[in-house]
């Protein structure tokens, strides 16, 4: 199986292939519903972002609260749909990949194409299992949305398989 | 005249929505498992295999399945022969609520308004719904259910001439769009009858009944039998990538309903389902 690590440079992405199992380790930045319209909102405005999405990868999730050990007891992906709207602003600022479940609009797989972006897919209902793969994780940004807010998380060997490459081909058709 | 005490209701629902955020239920379990051992499909044999593993680190650390520990829906069954003395229903259920979410690490997904959108912190207020019966017992039933699967979630007003046919594909519709989206494979708990109102209350209410053993109708154990086998055919499969296992069970619920209607809901439910109960 092939592993990779973050940034996900354009070179990286362009191997990966759809469908393909990949190991992911290095820096992930989570960010769901509420970050996503936040981001956005910066993007249109063209005030600095809280961290850098040139070449990095967001993970669509709303991990549970910290337990006494400091980590998160289940951090699986939610439904990449609803970021639809948002993530042609993303791509364009430079994102290089996101980790979400489920289908994505023709629009975002186009763009996908177009910035040569990779879109993979985490097992959905896997929480704790996934969890178990983030080695340290500390709160980035809009500490106000609770669960929402976006966590920068270290993961080492976080399974994923390719949903959509750079080529623009979609495992769901 | 049965005295039941709120402190005793209160803990009650919080071990309740402890158990089920952290222990995968049995049957579903089962169904996981029975489904993996059959599975052809290379890649998903896999991932029925991680979900499996899932639900024993969920077990074993008392972690919670699934990161959207959901919005809680309390059925409560009160004997009419039951007092509750020490405070009022809703609190105590709320504060059981309240504890389980704090003290077990478990996601607050609630905000107060649908347009505002500020979380309450708490995961309550949850959904309360009380029925009385006969008897001097309380049931509850408590259902935190994520919102990936309920943004499926459907209701159809039929015609009364229609019948399983047009349930069947409707069902079918519902599913599709759900497609790999709502993480299949999928429980679907479908209610038929009443008002506009009832059929997804009793859809939601399905969810929360073992997928393992008959319906005790007749003719809704046969329509289960004929959705499940339809809904099978569709090859979507753990996360949508084509499979033999699209759905693990199927349950419905009736009402009487009206001479000139028939209302359908579909409750869609991931393979993370999750209920439990318990009588006072």
């Amino acid at each position: 199986m092939r592993k990779v690590t973050t940034p996900l440079t354009k070179s990286i992405r362009k191997k990966l292939r759809c469908g393909e199992e990949v190991l992911l380790s290095g820096t992930l930045y989570t960010a769901r519903d509420a970050a996503h319209k936040e981001l956005a909102q910066l993007i249109i405005k063209k005030k600095k972002l809280p961290f850098s999405l040139k070449d990095n990868v967001i993970y669509y999730t709303g991990p549970t609260p910290k337990r006494e050990d400091g980590f998160f007891g289940s951090c699986g992906p939610t439904t990449s749909s609803r970021m639809d709207s948002f993530t042609p602003f993303l791509l364009r600022k430079g994102l290089g990949a996101m980790i979400g479940k489920g289908r994505r609009t023709p629009r975002v797989r186009n763009l996908i194409k177009k910035h040569k972006a990779v879109y993979f897919l985490a097992v959905g209902g896997a929480g704790a299992y996934l969890a178990k793969k983030i080695k340290s994780s500390k709160v980035l940004a809009f500490h106000n949305l609770g669960p929402e807010a976006v966590y920068a998380l270290e993961v080492r060997n976080f399974p994923l398989v390719v949903g959509i490459d750079s080529q623009g081909k979609d495992i769901y058709g | 005249m049965r005295k039941i005490r709120v402190s005793k209701i209160r803990n009650t629902v919080r071990e309740l929505c402890v158990k089920a955020n952290t222990l995968l239920r049995p049957d579903i379990l089962r169904a996981l498992k029975k489904a993996r051992k059959k599975e052809t499909h290379k890649t998903s044999k896999r991932i029925l295999g991680v979900l499996l593993e899932n639900a024993e680190i969920a077990k074993k650390e008392k972690r919670a399945i699934c990161q959207d520990t959901g919005f809680v829906s309390v059925y409560i069954e009160i004997g009419q022969d039951v007092r509750i003395i020490g405070g009022g229903l809703k609190d105590a259920v709320n504060e059981g609520v309240m504890k389980a979410y704090k003290e077990t690490f478990l996601r607050k997904s609630v905000v107060r308004s649908p347009l505002l959108r500020a979380n309450t912190g708490t995961n309550t207020p949850s959904a309360i719904y009380t029925e009385i019966v006969k008897g001097n017992k309380l049931k509850m039933t408590v259902v935190p259910k994520g919102i990936g699967s309920e943004n499926k979630s459907a209701v159809k007003m039929l015609n009364p001439t229609e019948g399983e046919k047009e349930i069947i594909s409707f069902v079918l519709k519902v599913v599709k769009e759900a497609g790999p989206d709502a993480c299949p494979p999928y429980i679907l708990g479908i209610g038929i009858g009443g008002m506009f109102d009832k059929a997804p209350f009793l859809a939601r209410k399905a969810l929360a009944i073992s997928i393992i053993g008959a319906n005790p109708k007749k003719h809704l154990r046969k329509l289960e039998n004929a959705i499940l086998k339809k809904v099978n055919r569709l090859g979507i499969g753990p996360m949508g990538f084509g499979a033999k296992t699209t759905c693990l069970g199927v349950r419905i619920l009736e009402y009487p309903t009206h001479i000139a209607g028939l209302p359908v809901a579909v409750s869609v439910g991931c393979h993370a389902t999750r209920s439990a109960s318990d009588n006072i």
